[in-house]
């Protein structure tokens, strides 16, 4: 129930009660509370939960994070044994869940 | 999609993964208290990227999963009246009560509504003013603003035909319950990221240092909770034990100000119920005086209920980390998706529900 989700700000509007704003999630727009946001501009990515915007998302510390784990990407190849994919229920052909040797597609 | 997809990059993954192998030297147990964390953790098979010494357990925090029996049951009772219209978010619909769920009260002529918000369930008491329109407000500290925010803005408009039915409940206290329990297998947590977006993080501080036990902010992608674990197991491994944020491009120190500002004007802590683990001393948010007018329990005047679990469903020891879902003699036989004993198996953030969707074939044993 904690779900949020990132979308980007594409208006603002001031005169409503609460401050609202159009957000869009890949493409899909919904109208979301922006009250808590004051400092959000249109461009801006907010973090989502239930229509309401619960915080911008700091693009400065979202770079740091990438760029850190870029660093540990390149080291992969050296330091990383052989490991599966993720779990996501799939079956092979044959009804039995994927082996672990066999390489799998990231969702 | 921007901030989702490059949490999810596989080499990143892998390379988490081999930081995690190198610096495990020794068996540990984490937990991550999120619902919304479980159901990444099962769904992308993250335990089978870490080192067999890393035990993962799964905790309390889904609202669905704790809500307790008697509040379902009170939650039915008023959805079951002819001049009420019950709003909800969907994944309450179909938690079991003792006698019936509000789904089944809907598919009776009960006018049971799922809404996006709960802001949408004001918008319905400003358009019907002849029904009662309830709002179930269940959750955590991530959806106390809204839900605050709904009770402000009905108070505002003058509604007299909105309330809310209130079962919200607060992290730290039951992770307090948890380490201060002599069952307790819990060395290191992952805190609930959302939660903290909203609260921020200072009030973990203190439980860090009595308890001794490394508390890492992580965030909903694989590679976020893979890299909370790394970071957590760092500290296990060096004997530290304090409070570090994983999650720092969505969670500020001091949270949200404005949202908890809001949340404290409308709520007050509360001791509260959690469903199969029992009563945790100021766990909860109920409604301050000043909004009782608000409050679906007074203005319907309803009695207390005393509902019995189900003896089969051990929901209460999975909540608390003690058992796994698979080892319910009821798992995937009498207890399904379909047909839930307990609430766990009905929330896709419940861990019964995640092993059942994801990890019921896997074969590495619990250890």
């Amino acid at each position: 129930m904690c779900l949020a989700i990132p979308g980007k700000v594409l208006e603002i509007d001031r005169t409503t009660q609460p401050t609202m704003g159009t957000v869009s999630f890949a493409g899909i727009q919904k109208r979301v509370c922006i009250e808590w946001v004051p400092e959000v501009k249109v461009g801006d990515y907010v973090l989502v939960h239930v229509g309401f915007a619960l915080n911008t998302i700091d693009e400065q510390e979202a770079l740091e994070t990438l760029k850190l784990l870029s660093e540990m990407g390149d080291l992969a190849g050296e330091l990383s044994p052989q490991v599966p994919g993720p779990a996501d229920g799939s079956h092979g052909e044959d009804g039995r869940q994927e082996s672990k040797d066999r390489p799998r597609r990231t969702p | 999609m921007k901030y989702v997809d490059e949490y999810r990059s596989e080499q990143a993954a892998r390379a988490l993964s081999a930081e995690i192998r190198k610096a495990t030297t020794q068996a540990w147990t984490i937990m991550e208290i999120c619902g919304g964390q479980t159901h990444t953790i099962v769904k992308y098979g993250i335990e089978d990227l870490l080192p067999p010494s890393i035990t993962l357990v799964h905790g309390p925090g889904c609202p669905v999963c704790v809500t307790p029996l008697e509040i379902i049951d009170k939650a039915v009772a008023i959805a079951s009246r002819p001049d009420v219209l019950f709003t909800s978010f969907g994944d309450m619909l179909r938690v079991p009560g003792s006698a019936q769920d509000l789904l089944s009260v809907k598919a009776s002529g009960g006018d049971v509504r799922i809404v996006y918000s709960p802001l949408d369930a004001v918008s319905l008491a400003e358009r019907l003013p002849d029904k009662k329109v309830i709002f179930f407000a269940v959750g955590f500290e991530t959806t106390a603003p809204a839900n605050a925010m709904a009770v402000w803005r009905a108070h505002e408009l003058g509604l007299t035909n909105f309330s809310i039915l209130c079962s919200h409940v607060l992290v730290p206290p039951a992770m307090e319950a948890i380490l201060a329990s002599p069952t307790n297998l819990v060395q290191g947590f992952l805190a609930a990221g959302h939660v903290c977006t909203v609260m921020g993080y200072e009030e973990y501080i203190p439980i860090a240092e009595r308890y001794r036990v490394p508390i890492v902010v992580t965030g909903f992608e694989p590679v976020d909770i893979l890299q909370g674990i790394a970071m957590t197991v760092r500290q296990l491994e060096s004997g530290t034990s304090i409070v570090e944020n994983q999650y720092s491009r969505a969670v500020r120190r001091d949270g949200n100000r404005a949202a908890r500002e809001l949340v404290r004007k409308v709520f007050e802590p509360t001791d509260r119920k959690w469903r199969g683990i029992g009563e945790i001393p100021m766990s909860g948010y109920r409604l301050r005086r000043e909004f009782s007018s608000f409050d679906a329990e007074t203005v319907f005047e309803l009695q207390d209920i005393t509902a019995e679990e189900s003896p089969l469903c051990i929901a209460g020891q999975v909540l608390q980390g003690l058992k796994k879902p698979h080892e319910c003699s009821a798992f995937g036989t009498r207890c399904t998706p379909e047909k839930p004993l307990g609430a766990p198996m009905v929330s896709s953030e419940g861990a019964c529900a995640a092993y059942y969707h994801f990890g019921r074939f896997r074969t590495r044993p619990a250890s």
